[in-house]
């Protein structure tokens, strides 16, 4: 119950909160009997990009789902912009886990970009030429657009997630979410995809991304959240990601984390 | 091919069409979400409801059948998400549960009351009587457009044709919900769509066909047509349009094809008597995923 002291001894900035493109007070989820998330305070802070790190089971997934109302949270608020989710919708990008869809969905791949419109476009809206081209474009950004009229169970791990990350483009969102966008994708696709977050950072954009790889957070990320049900610490990289909070974070599992950053997946 | 088709093969082989292509649409969506059983378990759970409404009114007319059937597959729908949200397991093993245990219901009901002076049995569940579903008042190819013949139609082949609209309507208007939450539910929560209301009206205009299918057809068309078109149609193409239209195609077909073989196929082959069209249309509806799990060139796609 030490951890609970880090957050809760902070008295949540009300105006910080009001000017986050992210914020969460309290969100606790529960699955079963053991909560998987505990009453946790974030507050994201615009243009930059915030690693969500922790241990497996950590609540990482569970975090961004319950911040989008994904899965519904036991108890907490969610505020984008100071303004209730559900007003704010058209604001965030959602890049689910790979893993979680099958992909031998019949579909093609400008198809599942294509989804990214959909509140555009609502029920009936006629696809017109704009979009498509617009939906090219976003492709084109990711390398993908050789590949519009595959079907995507033809498509590798990375090149999937390449075309996630372009749905999520084609949104035309200030605040992007995904959840291991890393995940068992080849060296090129993460350089691609690295290269594409910073340059929606560069412009403005919000991005906060589960992530397991811990050698990689000081390159890639300006803040980072260290969570293990509880929020263990927040802030910039340069003071948070310390080698005292990341052993609180992980426990013994620290070092084989370390040594192979696949086993903390998840 | 005169007269004798128009009265006597014609309103069976538009009402199988009907049965086929209603309950083939929404099979594709409920396959691809693997919820393909539901078809099954809304067809064995309107029993209980079927003889409940005959027990409460006394007569088997299509109303109160039709009343006391939704009634029990929307009772078993909601048992289903009910169990399965609340019991945290998997899909098939909340309707495994449930479809069972109010088939069995239904069946126990049956034979404790006496029905025994009507036309309400299990085997009429299953197999329907399409061949009966004759038009009397028709006197060739005209009487299609003559309005005093056509009001001597089949009751079933005008209530069908609703049912396919609806479901027609349903699959036409919410297409990209439905594709997008089939494909991706935690996308398309995170873009603010309701996907569990979705589903549910999935689910409720999947049992509407059934529903207004089973009184027709019986039960076997109903089981197979909400898997077999749709399943060999995922074979034939890697595209979730394309797949829809083959699988009303197949579920035409089969109707057709299957009405055919059953009334004049046995004469063919030097037997005497036609078998049931619904178990010949069903077992053709087999063939054709036989023939798509051999030849169908998008096969490998599916696991």
């Amino acid at each position: 119950m030490t951890l609970a002291l880090v957050t809760a001894g902070a008295q949540p900035d009300e105006a910080a909160r009001r000017a986050s493109p992210l914020a969460v007070r309290g969100l606790t989820v529960s699955y079963g009997q053991t909560p998987a998330i505990f009453s946790v305070d974030v507050t994201v802070r615009t243009g930059a990009m915030t690693a969500i790190v922790g241990p497996n089971g950590a609540g990482k997934s569970t975090l961004l789902k319950a911040a989008l109302n994904v899965v519904k949270p036991l108890a907490g608020t969610v505020t984008v912009l100071g303004q209730p989710l559900a007003q704010m919708r058209d604001r965030i990008a959602y890049v689910p886990q790979r893993a979680s869809v099958d992909w031998d969905f019949p579909t093609r791949v400008i198809d599942v970009v294509m989804m990214g419109m959909y509140r555009k476009l609502g029920l009936l809206g006629r696809v017109r030429a704009t979009h498509r081209s617009q939906a090219m474009a976003c492709l084109d950004r990711v390398g993908m657009a050789d590949f519009a009229t595959r079907q995507i169970g033809q498509l590798s791990g990375g090149q999937q997630q390449r075309v996630f990350l372009a749905r999520a483009l084609a949104q035309e969102a200030d605040i992007y979410l995904l959840d291991e966008p890393f995940a068992g994708v080849d060296a090129a696709t993460e350089k691609a995809i690295i290269a594409v977050l910073k340059s929606l950072r560069d412009t403005g954009r919000t991005v906060v991304a589960v992530h397991h790889d811990l050698a990689t957070v000081p390159d890639y990320f300006d803040e980072v959240v260290l969570l293990n049900t509880q929020v263990i610490a927040a802030g910039p990289v340069a003071e948070v990601f310390t080698e005292d909070n990341l052993h609180t974070a992980y426990g013994g599992r620290l070092t084989t984390a370390r040594a192979d950053p696949e086993s903390v997946a998840g | 091919m005169g007269a004798e088709f128009v009265a006597l093969s014609l309103p069976p082989i538009l009402i199988g069409i009907c049965v086929a292509v209603a309950c083939a649409l929404p099979g594709n969506f409920l396959l691809l979400r693997r919820q393909a059983l539901i078809g099954d378990a809304i067809s064995h759970v309107v029993l209980p409801g079927i003889v409940v409404a005959f027990l409460l009114t006394g007569v088997v007319a299509t109303g109160p059948m039709l009343i006391g059937a939704a009634g029990a597959a929307v009772v078993a729908v909601v048992a289903i998400e009910v169990i399965r949200r609340l019991g945290r397991i998997e899909a098939g093993a909340a309707m495994g549960v449930v479809f069972t245990a109010m088939f069995a219901g239904g069946v126990l009901l049956l034979e404790r009351s006496d029905t025994s002076n009507v036309h309400l049995d299990v085997e009429h569940a299953l197999f329907g009587n399409l061949e009966s579903l004759i038009w009397l008042d028709a006197t060739g190819w005209g009487s299609l457009v003559d309005p005093a013949s056509l009001a001597g139609l089949p009751v079933e082949l005008p209530r069908m044709a609703l049912a396919l609209g609806l479901v027609a309507l349903f699959l036409w208007l919410f297409w990209r919900p439905l594709a997008m939450s089939t494909f991706d539910e935690g996308f398309a929560r995170g873009m603010g769509l309701r996907t569990g209301p979705l589903g549910l009206a999935l689910v409720v205009v999947s049992a509407i066909a059934a529903v207004a299918a089973f009184d027709a057809v019986g039960s076997i068309i109903v089981i197979a047509m909400f898997i077999c078109p749709a399943a060999a149609a995922r074979m034939m193409t890697n595209r979730l349009d394309h797949q829809v239209a083959w699988s009303a195609v197949f579920a035409a077909l089969s109707a057709i094809v299957g009405y055919v073989l059953a009334g004049y196929g046995p004469l063919w082959i030097g037997a005497s008597a036609s078998v049931s069209a619904a178990g010949m249309i069903a077992t053709v509806s087999g063939l054709i995923l036989a023939l798509a799990a051999i030849a169908g060139p998008h096969r490998k796609a599916v696991q």
